[in-house]
């Protein structure tokens, strides 16, 4: 049976996971996130799962790493400078190899910035942040109901490719109110043995959860195995949504928030005569470099849109191969994209 | 003739990398004997620090995983909240848990986690070469305090089971020592104390071990034993801390 509920972004991402069988949430406060520990503080409670309220968020990621490596689904939560100290366990579960969803409801910096809302954060998410070389699944919601459900499918996706998925919001999209439907009848999906979880060594051989590799080549082995299953994912697990890309002039391509007001600028510019089509990457890593090639093939013009200073740009340029169709429109440390300035943007590049 | 003396079974047989005469190898055994005689070793799930004991689970015939340099406590605050009827402890140097971990100490203690740690004090950084650590003592010179450790520009050593008793979440705190007999066998029971705290859900309790660390102390494996009875005693007693079990 499903139901409608009106909640924020924050809330719908900590009701996914609830869904998704999270039975252990560890957080520390920041501002635009704190709806969503509020949230978990209940749920979990209510669920006789596990909520910590941790000293530091370095605290909060390094409980999500053992309680993960006791077999847990497990979360976190924060907002751009308390990712930042969350790096440091992310290297750590890409190298035990340990599921875990991480939300980032991304807000303004460098530093201490401010708590609007913004995109500065790709780059850290997407192109490694921790140290070492890691990839993590990135998906970027774009609306209250994908919060719900990109956090309910990042449990399967962790857990099936034992890796740290990143939930990449932003301060609007996580304190704004949008209707959300949730069929009731819904069960954890993609649940996986873990037989080597750190649950005791009963009937078997004394087990380890370690990222050390110490041996005569052991560590680049463990490396091209991580790299290999990073291949994998990209062929399986790349997602995005392309909107009226057949046949237009003018691709924009943009994730999250700002692929909202992208499409209505998609929409008005083709009304007005330059067909304007949308893709919008779900998944920013892995990213769709293919889609977007092929979507931008014929087109004239194909404009990035962000609220920063052009960090997807990158892999689009990567993606398109012709600098003379690249353009970029982005705001900073709170600004949001309005449709007027993207279609100003088009216009002006016409 | 009946054996007297064999390895316990929650001990590999392996030879550790430890250096002649340091104190891990005994404080391991210890513990490796405690869950042998609790029989425990099926339920166990250790969490091994990042310093000269980084290897442990080389040696420990149990469950056991890394942690990020003093996280150890988070680590194992997970695994116990998740899996609460299994044996879970830390072992941690006094760079891990004094210095780059003590927030993560001291609010697990405070949360007052159904967990045990045992905390191997010897004083100096091992594993990155002899570096000044927290517990240094005054006067002892270090890769980085070559000058000797002065209170002037590093401090005092710092005593964590002193800072932490009065913390109402922590119920068992004692520091022992292993240079002579009778202390090994006294950090033996307190080990199996505070095992047993946990095994009967009575809370956090941590067993600071004493322990020499020759190379970097620049003394022999007997001298350094002599040492912690005659100067590191002097700054870190040996006894009971807090017992509240
Ligand atoms: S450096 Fe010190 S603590 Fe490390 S193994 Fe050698 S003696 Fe032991």
């Amino acid at each position: 049976m499903k139901k409608k509920y009106l909640s924020t972004g924050n809330e719908a991402c900590g009701e996914g996971a609830v869904r998704a069988g999270c039975r252990f949430y560890a957080g520390y406060p920041i501002t635009p996130q704190n709806e969503l520990i509020a949230y978990m503080s209940v749920r979990m409670e209510e669920k006789k799962g596990t909520f910590i309220q941790a000293e530091s968020e370095l605290a909060a990621i390094n409980m999500l790493l053992g309680a993960s490596a006791a077999g847990a689904r497990v979360m976190t939560s924060s907002s751009s400078p308390g990712i930042s100290l969350k790096m440091e366990g992310i290297s750590y579960m890409a190298g035990c190899e340990l599921p875990a969803v991480i939300v980032n409801v991304m807000r303004g910096g460098p530093g201490l910035g401010n708590i609007s809302t913004a995109q500065g954060d790709y780059f850290q998410a997407t192109k490694g942040g921790g140290h070492g070389d890691y990839r993590m699944v990135v998906l970027a919601p774009a609306n209250v109901q994908e919060m719900f459900a990109f956090t309910y499918d990042a449990f399967a996706l962790a857990d099936r490719y034992r890796t740290p998925v990143m939930i990449l919001s932003d301060g609007m999209l996580g304190q704004m109110m949008e209707p959300l439907e949730i069929d009731e009848d819904m069960k954890p999906a993609g649940i996986v043995k873990k037989p080597w979880a750190m649950t005791g060594a009963k009937g078997r051989d004394a087990q380890r959860v370690v990222s050390l590799f110490l041996g005569d080549g052991a560590l680049e082995a463990h490396n091209e195995k991580l790299q290999k299953k990073y291949r994998e994912i990209e062929v399986k697990e790349t997602r995005c949504e392309t909107y009226n890309t057949d046949g237009a002039d003018v691709i924009i391509v943009a994730y999250g928030l700002v692929s909202r007001m992208a499409r209505a600028a998609a929409d008005r510019l083709t009304a007005e005569g330059i067909n304007t089509g949308l893709v919008r990457p779900i998944t920013v890593w892995p990213f769709p470099y293919e889609e977007i090639k092929r979507a931008s093939k014929d087109a004239l013009q194909v404009l990035t849109v962000e609220m920063s200073a052009g960090q997807m740009l990158e892999d689009v340029r990567l993606a398109v191969q012709d600098d003379s169709k690249i353009s970029f429109y982005g705001r900073m440390g709170g600004g949001v994209p309005t449709e007027e300035e993207i279609i100003e943007k088009v216009n002006s590049e016409q | 003739m009946a054996k007297r003396f064999t390895r316990p079974e929650s001990m590999k047989d392996k030879a550790t990398h430890y250096c002649p005469g340091c104190g891990h190898g005994l404080a391991h055994r210890l513990l490796c004997e405690v869950i042998d005689e609790m029989g425990c070793r099926e339920t166990t799930v250790a969490i091994a620090p990042v310093g000269c004991a980084v290897l442990a689970y080389d040696y420990w015939d149990f469950d056991t995983m890394e942690a990020p340099h003093g996280r150890t406590p988070a680590v194992a605050t997970g695994v116990k909240r998740v899996l609460p009827d299994r044996l879970v402890f830390t072992y941690q140097g006094d760079g891990d848990l004094a210095a780059i971990g003590t927030a993560e100490i001291i609010h697990a203690g405070n949360r007052g986690e159904n967990l045990s740690v045992i905390f191997v004090n010897n004083g100096v950084y091992g594993m990155t070469g002899g570096q000044m650590a927290p517990t240094t003592l005054l006067g002892q010179r270090t890769a980085t305090s070559q000058f000797t450790r002065r209170s002037a520009t590093e401090g005092f050593p710092l005593k964590i089971l002193e800072m932490m008793k009065d913390l109402k979440g922590v119920s068992y705190l004692e520091r022992t020592s292993v240079h002579s007999p009778k202390e090994v066998l006294n950090t033996k029971r307190a080990i199996a104390k505070s095992f047993k705290t946990q095994l009967d859900n009575k809370g956090f309790s941590i067993v600071e071990i004493l322990s020499p660390c020759p190379t970097y102390w620049g003394l022999d494996p007997v001298e350094s034993m002599k040492r912690i009875e005659t100067e590191v005693v002097q700054e870190y007693p040996i006894g009971v801390i807090k017992d509240s079990v």
